[in-house]
């Protein structure tokens, strides 16, 4: 109690020193990491206070209705979701002064090179190579459906440094400046006509030893970290109705014409998912406090996943006419990624991605049924066999 | 009992109008009509319509049509939703032809049979049998399928007190093309402009908008079973190639399972469809039924099978680059045209008597 209320006081502070109508949105978000108040449970001097997680919450509640500029998660949703929790455990504190200020203030826009062509699923099979020349690293290799490269400062990357060892073992983790001359972004274009995705070739990028998080060899432990945290970020919805089922529900108000009894089941069955699952996952974030997303999180993003394409299809069949119309195909590489953005049909197909990225529906279940229930793993050929000797 | 398999004509059918689309109606070509609608569907049709036929398959043969029935058409159907093809043989020589025929016409078939001109019901495409509204002269009917590449209208409106079923040329009337969800079968908003010819009014006008559409709510059915047709093979060739974990993806049985799953349900809408073609070839009094059961099955397995397909590729799955998007926006189309499974369902609780 004591704690939420320092927390208001220091955000009515930083509020009334920072008038956020006369700031850029930079300088606010930045005056607003100096104060602490960007994720207050990270440490002082880090953007945080050393403080429970839940107090975010107290935060953003006070910055909104003070009608503060919040961090774009649709344009830097991986560096806010996943790159930040990554730097905070495993970084240096030199990587983490260097990074999360301008990452939080969305100058640094960053994008994750984890995914290749024979590496989606199985990520610890990445062939991507990275080689240590003096103080520096060398990589070479091919990324794909790297979302929002074209838009990126920074990516965080996962590359083979050792050959010789089982998959999991040989892998390092680093941060990648993205105007290394050696990167070499394709747009790739999705089902819904945009490129929000792409293609990256990595030729000869040089990457600083001081760039590397987590010890050599460690990089699958990090990325983990990493993966938890996205399964977390892309399943999140603090409010009720906040997600697809929020625009179909305000519909259903709007439109009485609309009503059929059949889709009021229907309706009402997809409402008491989301709620319910966005009650258990508020339930994870606390049971999380301080600490890091565990396998659990799966659970979460399994959910969000099956209801927002359920949801999102049954929105086309509520009004048939409208639902065979799409607002238009035009290839555009896109500038920020939102899964509630444009009309019902891009939603629609947009949602079909989200059984997808960030680990698939089917992974989601094995991590469930392999890491949370402990039940026997499936049979891996690869398994303790040295990477550069598994036939593919 | 019905016959709910193929014959040998209906099978060698099959083999020319498939050989035929793959041909005429590539898959790149069908991708390409989301940038450039302007291409159209007659490139594709007009092969298919003359050479093989398939415009006049069901005018009789005093019209110089094949004389066939709704059987041959649904074999069509089925190699049509297999190579999501952009050809209006649904919109035009079935449905409008039905009611054309339905109507008496004597002027227009003879010309549709050629494959020389292509006609067009317009009715918002979510229109059912016994659950749409007449158009008003003048005002837009939208959104209205396979009337970008036709040439003639049927156009059913409401009248001083009665329902007319008028006939416009290209010329009188005004259209606009619409941005459609599915690409491959475009939409468009179209009104009349002055009074084109009568065709039929009153009840029988009515009855023949009627037939014409559930003939197409029966043969769609074959359509969409098409579609999830190619959605599982194309998905069952790709699991058993693609490898992560150093296994092929369709040795997990969490895989296999979801595959032999879709395989039940695939083969049902097969049967289904069939059933529905079948008894509509034979005028069977179940034909009603079939064609509501057809319809309340077969439109959510196409779209499971296009989602599935779409899923089970993983990332690819998702791009422009690879066909399944083509036959994930046909599905959802497929499922809203015609009635929606939900008002199909309803249709089928008044006529097996399972009443609200
Ligand atoms: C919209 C979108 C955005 C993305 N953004 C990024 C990004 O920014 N950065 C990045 O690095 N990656 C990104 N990805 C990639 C994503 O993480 C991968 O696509 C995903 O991990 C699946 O890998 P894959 O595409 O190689 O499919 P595969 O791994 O080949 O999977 C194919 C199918 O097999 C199933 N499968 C695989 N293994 C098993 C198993 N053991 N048991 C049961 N089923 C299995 C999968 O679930 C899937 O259905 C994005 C993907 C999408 C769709």
């Amino acid at each position: 109690m004591d704690n939420a209320r320092d927390v208001i006081e220091r955000v009515d502070d930083l509020l009334f020193q920072h008038d956020p109508g006369r700031l850029s949105t930079e300088e606010f978000l930045g005056a607003r990491f100096d104060a602490g108040l960007a994720w207050v449970h990270f440490p002082e001097g880090l953007g945080g206070l050393g403080l429970p997680r839940e107090l975010n919450a107290v935060v953003e509640e006070r910055l909104v209705e003070a009608g503060a500029p919040a961090p774009d998660v649709s344009r830097n949703g991986i560096g806010l979701g996943m790159a930040a929790p990554t730097l905070l455990a495993f970084g240096t504190e030199e990587q983490q002064h260097r990074y999360l200020r301008p990452l939080f203030t969305c100058e640094e826009i960053w994008c994750q090179l984890f995914s290749e062509p024979g590496a989606g699923s199985d990520l610890a099979a990445v062939a991507t190579r990275a080689v240590l020349d003096g103080d520096t690293w060398v990589v070479n290799g091919q990324k794909v459906w790297t979302s929002g490269a074209h838009n990126a400062q920074r990516a965080i990357l996962v590359a083979r440094t050792d050959a010789h060892v089982p998959k999991h073992a040989g892998l390092s983790y680093f941060v990648v400046d993205m105007s290394d001359p050696g990167l070499d972004v394709r747009p790739l274009r999705q089902i819904t006509g945009e490129a929000e995705f792409n293609e990256v070739f990595l030729s000869g990028v040089r990457v600083p030893d001081a760039d590397r998080i987590g010890a050599v060899g460690e990089g699958w432990k990090v990325a983990t970290t990493t993966l938890n945290n996205e399964r977390v970020a892309i399943g999140a919805g603090a409010d009720r109705e906040a997600g697809q089922i929020g625009l179909v529900a305000r519909r259903w108000r709007e439109e009485p014409e609309l009503r059929t009894a059949a889709a009021h089941e229907e309706l009402l069955h997809w409402w008491v998912e989301a709620e319910v699952t966005r009650i258990a996952g508020e339930r994870l974030r606390q049971q999380m406090a301080a600490g890091q997303p565990g396998p659990e999180s799966s659970a979460m993003k399994l959910a969000f996943a099956q209801q927002a394409q359920a949801i999102t299809g049954f929105a086309l069949e509520l009004d048939p006419d409208a639902g065979l119309l799409y607002d238009d195909w035009t290839m555009v590489r896109s500038a920020s990624a939102s899964f509630l953005g444009r009309g019902p049909g891009f939603r629609y197909l947009r949602a079909k991605g989200n059984s997808i990225e960030g680990g698939t529906s089917e992974i989601m279940r094995n991590v469930i049924a392999e890491r949370v229930l402990g039940l026997p793993a499936e049979h891996r050929p690869d398994k303790g066999v040295p990477f550069n000797e598994v036939p593919r | 009992m019905s016959d709910l398999l193929y014959s040998d004509v209906e099978l060698s059918l099959r083999d020319s109008v498939r050989a035929a689309l793959r041909r005429h109606a590539p898959q790149e070509a069908t991708a390409r009509l989301y940038d450039d609608p302007s291409a159209g569907s007659s490139a594709a049709w007009a092969p298919l319509a003359r050479d093989l036929g398939l415009a006049g398959l069901l005018i009789g043969e005093d019209h110089g049509g094949a004389g066939a029935s709704a059987r041959e058409a649904a074999v069509v159907l089925e190699e049509i939703g297999r190579a999501v093809a952009p050809v209006p043989f649904l919109t035009s020589a079935v449905i409008a032809t039905t009611a054309l025929a339905a109507a008496g016409d004597e002027t227009f078939l003879p010309s549709l049979a050629t494959g020389d001109a292509t006609a067009v019901l317009v009715l918002p495409w979510s229109a059912r049998a016994g659950a749409w509204q007449a158009g008003v002269p003048g005002a837009d009917i939208a959104p209205v399928a396979g009337a970008l590449d036709a040439d003639l209208f049927v156009v059913p409106l409401a009248g001083d007190n009665e329902l007319e079923l008028r006939g416009y040329s290209r010329d009188e009337v005004e259209m606009t093309a619409l941005t459609s969800l599915d690409m491959s079968r475009q939409l468009a908003a179209v009104r009349t402009n002055g009074d084109g010819r009568l065709l039929l009014g009153g009840a029988s006008a009515t009855q023949a908008v009627n037939e014409a559409l559930s003939c197409g709510q029966a043969l769609l059915a074959s359509e969409q079973y098409g579609i999830a047709a190619w959605c599982l093979e194309t998905t069952v060739d790709y699991v058993k190639t693609r490898i992560q974990f150093a296994r092929p993806i369709g040795s997990f049985q969490a895989i296999k399972h979801r595959l032999a799953d879709l395989f039940l349900e695939v083969t049902q809408a097969g049967a289904v469809a069939r059933y529905a073609a079948d008894t509509r070839a034979r005028g069977d009094a179940d034909a009603a039924t079939a064609q509501a059961l057809a319809q309340a099955y077969c439109s959510d397995i196409a779209i499971r099978a296009a989602e599935e397909a779409l899923q089970l590729h993983g990332g690819i799955g998702m791009t422009w680059e690879h066909p399944v998007h083509l036959y994930l926006k046909r599905a959802k189309a497929d499922q809203l045209a015609l009635g929606t499974p939900a008002a199909h369902r309803a249709d089928l609780a008044e006529l097996v008597d399972l009443p609200a």
